[in-house]
């Protein structure tokens, strides 16, 4: 019986590590999650006997490992991803949650769906077709979303005669491409997710390469390092007060802490109101606590009895956000109605919903060439564009390049309740450009 | 027991990394937050199994000290183990919390339902569950739905839109961006909301362990009469087995999910205490689902079929 409690003080320690796929149709995505999971020993057999059965059913040879991962009745039969699927499986080191995003051109948003949680995306490439334009597709829609870590997979390698030289071009180019955009680390891993070389175990065909494999890497890389070291941001969801028997006096502030570190006695400020206390306790779910971070969720005590509710965000007093009613950021347009200059909407910021107004919309991206076009007027589905929205209150608002908590937001229709786009506020990735012309194809500046 | 801060240095490779355990928890009380600060009338699916019983664990620390601002609501089948409403009922008792019952022998009885020729209740419950719903005008409901348990709830959302039908409509579920989650809803919809959507059956189990959390004993190993219909191991009862050409047995054995005994199969096991049990999942080679549920296997898209009609 001591190895069940080994093994399970092993697993309670391990980390969360959430990572999104993305790949276009034939890059061998499908293969490489099943190879994955079913290298990592998480496919189970009555899973893995429904595969087999419903793969021999269809006469294929080979058990078809997409059968895995796609799990509506439409995407079976048109044996396409069509939505987001959450995947999990784990290791002796760590816990994973994968988003399993479609790569098809018209679901940018479910990649966008994918990448708002994740601290890691493995873009796919064919070793055959190199960089293509669906490639730089995926990069800048991690770049933008700001996904911490991007691992280019170049798979097919069985494909090359596993040549190093046909590797190091693409690596070289995807990097600087990648780099470009602001993607702060990338690692690039030849594979071939068919034949299993460099996904779970290290590959005897490429002798060349010295890295990890994808597992490995998928280990080993460091998580929520950016959540604690930004300042301290507390969205209050909820107010506790039991005013029972035993806690007459009990007033808490209960929320997810979005970014930071807080501690007893620190001083902070709360927003938008601009009144300033000290925090007095934390609760931590129950038991009593110094110190709490990044994402824990907890109760905060004041000392003063101030006036404060659900959609107020408290801050460190020493470093607060600014609060403003006129927000530029970047969307991505996630509804089939369009989004049009002058909309009346509601905006989602935290656990604060106001209404607003979309003042201007000064361009749109085309993915397909990074093209950028002044004043479209509107934004459809999958589109991503600048916008200016005016709010009806102030918000406290981060840039989205500083935390993707408090910088992020919806926009939703009043109307009907859809949420229309994906929002993040402040300069964009490549809004450095901006200084360049706009004609150069790197002068795209949205 | 939850020493949180205890989990920062230990086996981590950052100063302020959570455990997976801690994550998944963080998450789940943030939902049930959420959804406190933006219903009107939220409910908690409670059966007395394992990922409910989980649920209102993560709810009473979710408020405390203050009490869970939601009520219960249970389909009973008809066909429940006793001993798991003997559960239910004492933990409703014990947190002074309201439950309502909705009862799939009552809408039998009345003529609203009617018996299945296999004798299986479990697709009956979606009738109860969304009369109950639409009557006492929930807009929010908690389900403990994971989506790890099968390829149709790895589609799930976090808050999930229902039409005024309790429809599920896979093509039109709205994307679910951050923790960012969109709970508005017209008059007659409601959302149905799964804050154990990110964890795994493991998970439950080592969380359960961590928190000394209790269970109903037919999680453990125990002797029991049983008898074997469609490969699986069913209790012996009067709700209708076994029949000719069945042979009742008595077995050790345990369950890993609890839900109607018409369909709920047990396993062969001898884990008796929470060790026992994580040591056994950990190193199963089936899934939960695939293990313990005859409804899933009736056909390629059994729980997407039924998730658009209503059910969890």
């Amino acid at each position: 019986m001591t190895s069940t409690t080994e093994q399970f003080a092993d697993l309670s320690a391990t980390t969360l590590l959430r990572f999104a796929t993305a790949g276009s149709v034939d890059d061998g995505k499908s293969t490489l999650v099943g190879r994955l999971l079913h290298d990592s020993k998480s496919v189970l057999t009555d899973q893995m006997e429904h595969v087999e059965a419903v793969s021999q059913a269809r006469g294929q040879e080979a058990p078809d490992l997409a059968l895995l991962t796609d799990g509506l009745r439409a995407e079976r039969e048109q044996g396409i991803t069509i939505d987001v699927a959450y995947r999990y499986f784990a290791t002796a080191r760590r816990r994973f949650i994968l988003a399993d995003t479609p790569g098809h051109v018209q679901y940018t948003r479910n990649m966008v769906t994918g990448a708002s949680t994740a601290d890691l995306a493995v873009v796919l490439v064919d070793a055959r077709n190199g960089v293509i334009e669906q490639t730089r597709r995926h990069a800048a829609v991690a770049a933008l979303l700001r996904v911490p870590h991007v691992v280019l997979a170049v798979n097919k390698m069985d494909l090359v005669g596993y040549e190093e030289s046909v590797f190091a071009k693409i690596a070289e180019e995807f990097t600087a491409y990648a780099s470009d955009l602001g993607v702060p680390e990338i690692t690039a891993i030849p594979i071939s997710a068919l034949a299993g070389d460099n996904v779970v175990d290290a590959s005897a065909n490429m002798d060349w390469y010295g890295g990890p494999t994808v597992l490995e890497h998928l280990e080993t890389v460091p998580v929520s390092h950016d959540l604690t070291a930004c300042p301290a941001r507390f969205p209050v969801q909820y107010v506790i007060r039991p005013q029972s028997a035993e806690h007459p006096d009990y007033r808490g502030y209960a929320g997810q802490i979005a970014s930071g570190v807080l501690r007893v006695g620190e001083a902070v400020t709360v927003l938008p109101s601009g009144r300033t206390s000290t925090i007095a306790g934390i609760d931590a779910l129950g038991e009593s606590v110094d110190i709490a971070w990044a994402p824990q969720s907890v109760t905060l005590r004041l000392a003063d009895d101030i006036d404060i509710s659900r959609g107020d965000l408290i801050a460190p007093s020493a470093n607060p956000p600014a609060t403003t009613q006129d927000v530029e950021a970047t969307v991505c347009h996630v509804a089939d109605q369009p989004l049009s200059v002058g909309a009346r909407v509601l905006i989602k910021h935290t656990t604060r919903t106001v209404k607003a107004i979309v003042k201007e919309i000064p361009s749109r991206l085309t993915l397909d060439d990074l093209s950028q076009h002044p004043n479209p007027g509107q934004l459809v589905a999958n589109d991503i564009g600048r916008v200016v929205v005016r709010t009806a209150e102030p918000l406290a608002l981060d840039a989205y390049a500083d935390s993707r908590r408090t910088g992020s937001f919806l926009l939703i229709d009043p109307a009907d309740g859809t949420t229309l786009a994906a929002g993040m506020a402040g300069e964009s990735f490549a809004s450095k450009a901006e200084t360049t012309v706009q004609a150069d194809e790197e002068g795209w500046d949205f | 027991m939850t020493a949180t801060v205890a989990h920062v240095h230990e086996g981590t490779d950052a100063p302020y990394a959570l455990s997976h355990l801690d994550a998944l928890e963080s998450e789940a009380v943030h939902i049930f937050r959420e959804v406190a600060g933006e219903f009107e009338k939220p409910v908690i699916l409670f059966s007395g199994g394992k990922d409910s019983i989980v649920m209102l664990h993560l709810a009473l620390k979710a408020f405390a000290p203050a009490p869970v601002p939601f009520t219960l609501l249970h389909v009973d089948t008809g066909h429940n183990f006793p001993e798991v409403l003997e559960y239910r009922d004492r933990t409703v008792e014990k947190h002074g919390l309201r439950l309502h019952v909705a009862s799939v022998q009552d809408y039998i009885d009345a003529g609203k339902l009617r018996e299945r020729p296999d004798g299986t209740r479990n697709p009956l419950q979606t009738v109860p569950l969304t009369e109950a719903i639409q009557s006492l005008k929930f807009d929010a409901v908690f389900g403990g739905g994971r989506r790890d348990e099968e390829k149709a709830r790895a589609k799930e959302r976090v808050f999930s839109l229902r039409d005024e039908f309790s429809q599920w409509d896979p093509r039109r579920q709205r994307p679910e961006l951050w923790q960012l989650y969109n709970g508005r809803h017209a008059p007659g919809e409601h959302v149905r909301v799964f804050p154990l959507s990110n964890w795994t059956e493991l998970d439950v189990w080592q969380y359960i362990a961590r928190e000394g959390i209790e269970l109903p004993e037919i999680y453990f190993a125990h002797e029991r009469e049983v008898f074997l219909r469609n490969g699986m191991w069913l209790t012996a009862g009067e709700w209708g087995g076994p029949k000719e050409g069945e042979t009742p047995e008595t077995r050790l054995i345990r369950y890993r999910t609890v839900g109607d005994m018409s369909c709920t199969g047990a396993v062969d096991s001898d884990a008796a205490t929470l060790d026992a049990v994580i040591a056994e999942i950990a190193v199963s080679r089936l899934t939960e689902r695939g293990a313990t549920r005859a409804d899933d296997k009736m056909s390629e898209a059994a729980m997407e079929d039924r998730k658009r009609e209503g059910y969890f």
